[in-house]
């Protein structure tokens, strides 16, 4: 159905209080909002590659899930969900009775960019029937903030320190939603909490709803990693937006849309300037290192212009 | 009706799978267990099996779904080999602790590196800790017979735990012999249905598997694992029991040849035994008290049985196809030992180290063996515990 | 290593089969309350019930409630983020010192 906040919010909630994620969180609204796609009465099996979410929705002998979840290790995420999924189909070839049941898989960025790629990448070329959701904050946050191949280019992080040689994590991070939309599949869509959350959540029963395998790449927050006040949230998020660090877009079939091109698009210092990960960035004499952040930036944001024009 | 045959161990295995009609295979080729997936898919393409077969793109991901797979409810199944099984490890923890009887066909072939891809025993012995049951077959026709009781083993509602079986590569995997083969309905009533006591496509029921575990928890449920482990004995030879009803093959916790009298004898596992059996015969004709013990289940490793078979000997040798490293003998030479340890007096025990990367092992590598063993009981004199077979020495 | 109000007594005969969960959703008793430092106030004739604090929370801790609408915090998880505070468009969302 059409999102309609008042009757989504109505909702049952099936991610508890009572997990141990860190105030402010951005990952727990992205769970919140994903499953809040879920039609009220679909059974959904979840899996979630280790991660924070992981570690701290699910401490024996507290679930924070109401949903059946299984977690098993850091890589395989992908690989997991794929066996749940087999085992559905076989059980429908062979008549059993089954409930219906939808295929969700979470995982952060490290679990996705990185280690899980591999099954990942498998797994959507598999083509099973289920979304897997990265909910990328740009590190290994789980483990203290080391930098990921989504860390974005010159982020201090614990294994990229800002230096008196080194400025920080010298690559830039990966196109992964564009690696996503090689893999051919029905649906790939980049979103983040933003507003309402009207696009996360019309992506997000897009994503459950279309048969195959979708994938979602979702920026999260987080307030220890980027250093910003817990209450911020909504406001990096918001930036990330406006400065085209982080467009929203959805490819359906092989059709990119940009779901939100700015009127003003603001400049990426707009969004850095805020988190303590790139203070170095603003220290006289490092103009140059936002002036390469600008440049990438317009770059990627024309490039995506074109593909959403070619449609 | 047994069905008369000729075929390879990676055929007999597969139709083991077929017969069983699994929900998911989920597999990666490697060499020399890739046939298994080869033929299974075959099975599937023509519409012989219902299972879902799920070609991953690696053996962690094998694992990995068969995980999620049989979380869900369903059985699932796949076979590997060396660096598959190496890749598999992390995946094989998971799999035992969390109670999932999953049935993987592990074709033994040495591990890396060199990189080789004959036969030795490495793969499995290290992952002899993992929390699987581990049954090893001598040929086609037990490397069958295991696969199938290897089913109810696993998923018996006292045990709920993984299970391989293992047999060796090229020899036994690609080797075709004569076999008895069983009827597809016997097969499917031998293994009987699944059915979990819980899974995660239960909708009434949602449960979460695979917690945070904080120091208060984990070593109980540790404690938990190692207990199934050790009382899983009882269940192995119970099925053992059903299926010598059913076929009349009789398959205990190992196999003891010749042994009532033995006064020198040698421990093995899987193909060598052949030939090893061979010598015995020779040596018996010649009035020597030699004999074998052939070890079938080495994972619960059954201490009192093997110790009482072995008590009455007066010498004997442990052959390791896998080589610990340490300088303190191959693996099963340490469980055979550290068993007699205090159970048992005076039996002089040696360790071979044999057949490694596919070194091939002969009448008369064995003879040396029980050569060896007779001079250590004539001179009462142990020469040298750690041995190597058949190796060039310098 | 916060263990809040977990006393583990359980013996490894009484630990579920494989450690797995089989009451779903049962951190809602564990509460996290505690870790506050500040505490979000609602105040109820500023609130128009657009529900985007509800979205936003990350401890799902504004409930609502069977017409739909919010009728304040609930504390036993709340960890005052105050996300809800910063995004509230009516300032219907104060806090005080915990």
């Amino acid at each position: 159905m059409a999102y309609n906040l008042k009757e989504w919010t109505k909702r049952p909630e099936r991610f508890t209080g009572g997990h141990r994620l860190c105030a402010g969180c951005g990952a727990t609204p992205v769970v919140r909002t994903i499953l809040r796609a879920l039609k009220p009465e679909d059974h959904a099996v979840i899996s979630c590659a280790t991660s924070c979410l992981e570690v701290s929705s699910f401490l024996y002998p507290y679930t924070a899930w109401k949903d059946s979840f299984i977690h098993s290790a850091f890589e395989n995420v992908a690989a997991t969900i794929s066996g749940v999924e087999a085992t559905y189909n076989a059980k429908k070839r062979k008549g059993e009775k089954v409930d219906e049941t939808k295929f969700i898989a979470f995982a952060g960025d490290g679990g996705t960019y990185d280690i899980g790629l591999q099954a990942l990448s498998g797994a959507m070329e598999r083509g099973h029937d289920m979304v897997y959701v990265c909910y990328d904050n740009g590190a290994y946050m789980n483990t203290g903030i080391q930098r990921s191949s989504s860390t974005p280019k010159f982020a201090a992080t614990s294994t990229s320190p800002a230096g008196t040689v080194i400025p920080g994590k010298l690559q830039r991070n990966k196109d992964l939603t564009l690696i996503m939309m090689g893999h051919h599949i029905p649906y790939v869509a980049q979103t983040l909490p933003l507003g309402n959350f009207k696009d996360m959540s019309e992506k997000a029963e897009k994503a459950i709803y279309t048969k195959g395998a979708a994938f979602m790449n979702i920026l999260a927050p987080c307030p220890r990693g980027w250093r910003y006040e817990t209450s911020k949230l909504m406001d990096m998020a918001k930036l990330a937006v406006e400065t085209c660090v982080w467009p929203l877009f959805e490819i359906i079939d092989g059709d990119l849309t940009l779901n939100y091109i700015p009127k003003n698009k603001l400049p990426v210092a707009d969004y850095l300037k805020p988190q303590g990960r790139f203070s170095h960035m603003f220290q006289p004499g490092n103009e140059w290192m936002i002036e390469e952040v600008q440049q990438q930036t317009d770059r990627q944001w024309e490039m995506l212009l074109k593909l959403n024009d070619m449609k | 009706m047994a069905i008369r045959d000729k075929l390879s161990g990676n055929e007999a295995v597969s139709i083991a799978m077929k017969q069983i009609n699994p929900d998911v295979v989920a597999a990666y080729p490697i060499t020399p267990s890739t046939e298994v997936p080869q033929y299974f898919s075959q099975y599937a393409a023509d519409g012989l099996v219902d299972t879902e077969f799920v070609a991953v793109e690696s053996e962690h991901s094998a694992m990995s779904a068969c995980i999620g797979a049989q979380a869900a409810g369903g059985r699932s199944m796949t076979a590997t080999s060396a660096q598959g099984l190496a890749l598999m490890w992390e995946m094989l923890y998971i799999a035992s602790s969390y109670r999932l009887p999953i049935t993987m066909a592990t074709i033994n072939r040495a591990l890396s590196g060199p990189i080789n891809i004959h036969c030795d025993h490495s793969d499995s012995m290290g992952a002899r800790d993992s929390g699987w049951i581990q049954i090893y077959s001598e040929n086609n026709q037990e490397a069958y017979d295991n696969f199938i009781q290897a089913v109810r083993i696993g998923e018996h509602p006292d045990v709920m735990l993984p299970v391989m079986d293992c047999f060796d590569g090229f020899i036994t995997s690609h080797k075709v012999e004569n076999i008895l083969l069983m009827e597809d309905e016997e097969v499917k009533k031998f293994v009987g249905k699944y059915n979990p006591p819980y899974h995660l496509m239960d909708k009434a029921n949602p449960m979460s598997m695979g917690p945070l575990s904080l120091p208060m928890y984990y070593f109980e449920s540790k404690r938990q694992q190692a207990e199934v482990m050790k009382n899983c004995i009882k269940v192995i030879e119970e099925v053992a029991a059903d299926f010598e009803k059913v076929t009349g093959r009789k398959y205990g916790l190992f196999e003891e040849y010749k042994m009532d009298d033995a006064e020198v004898a040698i421990v093995i596992i899987n193909s060598t035994a052949g030939t090893a059996k061979e010598v015995v015969d020779k040596l018996r004709s010649q009035g020597v008290k030699a004999g074998l013990l052939k070890i079938r289940v080495y994972r619960p490793f059954p201490v009192e049985q093997i110790v009482k078979a072995l008590s009455g000997c007066k010498a004997i040798a442990v052959m390791d196809r896998a080589d610990s490293m340490n300088g303190a003998g191959g693996p099963l030479f340490t469980d055979v030992t550290s068993a007699m340890y205090g159970r048992v007096e005076g039996v002089k025990a040696i360790n071979y180290i044999y057949g490694l990367g596919g070194r091939d092992v002969k009448v008369d590598d064995i003879e040396v063996v029980y050569n060896e063993l007779l001079e250590i009981v004539k001179t009462g004199k142990v020469k040298e515990v750690f041995n190597y077979l058949g190796v060039r020495e310098g | 290593m916060n263990i809040g109000k977990t006393v583990a007594t359980q013996t490894w005969q009484e630990m579920t089969h494989g450690s797995h969960v089989f009451k779903a959703g049962s951190a809602a008793e564990f509460q996290t309350g505690d870790w506050r430092s500040h505490k979000p106030v609602w105040i109820s004739e500023k609130c128009k019930q657009c529900m985007l604090c509800v979205l936003v929370c990350p401890d799902s801790s504004i409930p609502v409630n069977a017409e739909g609408n919010i009728e304040g915090f609930d504390y036993d998880y709340c960890k005052g983020c105050l996300v809800c505070k910063a995004i509230c468009p009516f300032k219907a969302i104060e806090s005080e010192e915990a």
